[in-house]
């Protein structure tokens, strides 16, 4: 069984602080489908956080197919991620570090590579939404 | 689904100072409730006419769909914890427990007993030689033994040490984990109730400066910097809450319902701190406009 941390630091909403950490868990193979996650009560009882966004966090990874809650039991993990293909991944690092080498060799700080880097997150991510 | 807490324009006057002004708010049954505002606001005073301690001066007020502090069946299903947690220092924790089931209809004894010894304390103990976070939680064991629908607490971990509350806390929310109530607790530190409440109210000067769901409150609400610009020339659906300016940068906290895609801001997300900031704060604008500060159109 895992045990959830909270950063409230961080401000990352508590639930998906919790959905990240089952993802987490999952790639990284700590949870394995037939694994049993804590129930509301013990996790409120270990962070003291409202039950709702125990609850809340554990619908979410219902809705993605990941865990199944067995009503009088628990929530019990039935799926876990796919394998991201590592091809790809090497894919976009690869590009990723090309387009980093270059923007420095321009004369491009750490500072001023991130500010960017969030503005493309920003822009890319907004169409997605608009 | 109904409401566990009404009120309408609801007032409280002591002489002639209006400790409460025409709050109207809904509580929606099931919330674990953050009622936050500096000392004097009025959280006490809301919290007592919601018990029927007080009767309003004006307005109305509406507990679990009836009249607040209605005769006895209504009592039984309010519980409420007054400030500093109060207990009889010369009894014992067995015959506070004793005690409260004379006195409560739906006592459940055997919720008592398991808190009690879950907590380690001793039943022959006198509460008076408790540390402060244990008479809390035998406070707080009296009124959840009680089975009420409701659970008023005021102030309750504005006295205790950071374990201690965290450890109350804890307890609470095992409570509404396994029984469903609705709790309504108020602080001056909403950095105290970030973690439990999944709905705020901010009470300042009387008034209810903003009340909603948590989760919308912190969606519906954005930090935005950039160049120095003037707050009149935001689109209509944006609202500032807060401003502040230097002559090159403005900073603004804005509620806006729809996403910010304006290129010329940069977004941040805000705490609950903050917004319960702003909100005080702009009740103090209101209060005493700040003169000479003007804004550079």
């Amino acid at each position: 069984m895992i045990e959830f941390q909270l950063d409230t630091t961080s401000g990352v909403a508590t639930y998906l602080q919790l959905v990240q950490q089952v993802h987490q868990a999952l790639q990284l193979g700590f949870l394995e489908p037939g694994d049993q996650l804590p129930t509301a009560q013990q996790v409120v009882a270990k962070l003291a956080i409202n039950p709702n966004t125990v609850l809340k966090a554990y619908r979410d990874l219902e809705r993605e197919g990941l865990v199944q809650p067995r009503p009088g039991v628990g929530t019990f993990v039935i799926r876990s991620f796919p394998d991201t293909d590592p091809a790809a991944l090497n894919r976009f690092l690869g590009t990723l570090t090309n387009w980093l080498d270059s923007a420095r060799a321009a004369g491009l700080s750490s500072v001023d590579i991130e500010a960017i880097y969030r503005t493309a997150i920003r822009n890319s991510f907004s169409e997605a939404v608009a | 689904m109904t409401a566990a807490l009404e009120t309408n324009g609801l007032g409280k006057k002591y002489g002639r100072r209006w400790a409460l002004h025409d709050c109207t708010l809904t509580i929606p049954t099931g919330k674990v409730v953050g009622l936050v505002g500096p000392n004097g606001a009025g959280k006490t005073t809301l919290l007592h006419l919601a018990v029927g301690l007080l009767t309003p001066t004006s307005g109305t007020i509406t507990v679990l769909g009836g009249r607040a502090g209605d005769g006895p069946s209504k009592l039984a299903r309010v519980g409420f914890v007054a400030q500093a947690t109060p207990t009889y220092a010369g009894l014992s924790i067995a015959k506070h427990l004793k005690m409260g089931a004379w006195l409560n209809p739906t006592w459940d004894g055997d919720l008592a007993k398991r808190r009690i010894e879950q907590l380690g304390l001793d039943p022959s103990q006198k509460v008076g030689s408790l540390s402060g976070g244990q008479r809390a939680q035998v406070a707080l064991t009296l009124a959840i033994a009680k089975r009420p629908e409701l659970l008023l607490l005021d102030e309750p971990v504005a006295a205790l040490d950071p374990l201690a509350r965290r450890e109350f806390l804890q307890g609470l929310m095992e409570v509404v984990a396994e029984h469903g109530v609705t709790v309504v607790l108020s602080s001056h530190l909403v950095a105290d109730l970030e973690r439990v409440c999944d709905f705020l109210v901010v009470l300042e000067a009387s008034h209810v400066q903003l009340a909603g769901e948590v989760e919308t409150l912190l969606a519906s609400h954005h930090r935005l910097s950039g160049p120095r610009r003037d707050p009149r020339s935001l689109p209509a659906s944006q609202h500032v809450i807060e401003e502040s300016h230097t002559d090159k940068q403005s900073t603004l906290l804005v509620h806006s319902d729809e996403p910010i895609l304006d290129p010329g801001w940069t977004v941040m997300p805000v705490t609950l701190d903050d917004l319960v900031l702003a909100y005080m704060g702009q009740a103090h604008s209101e209060r005493e406009p700040q003169r000479g500060l003007r804004l550079i159109p």
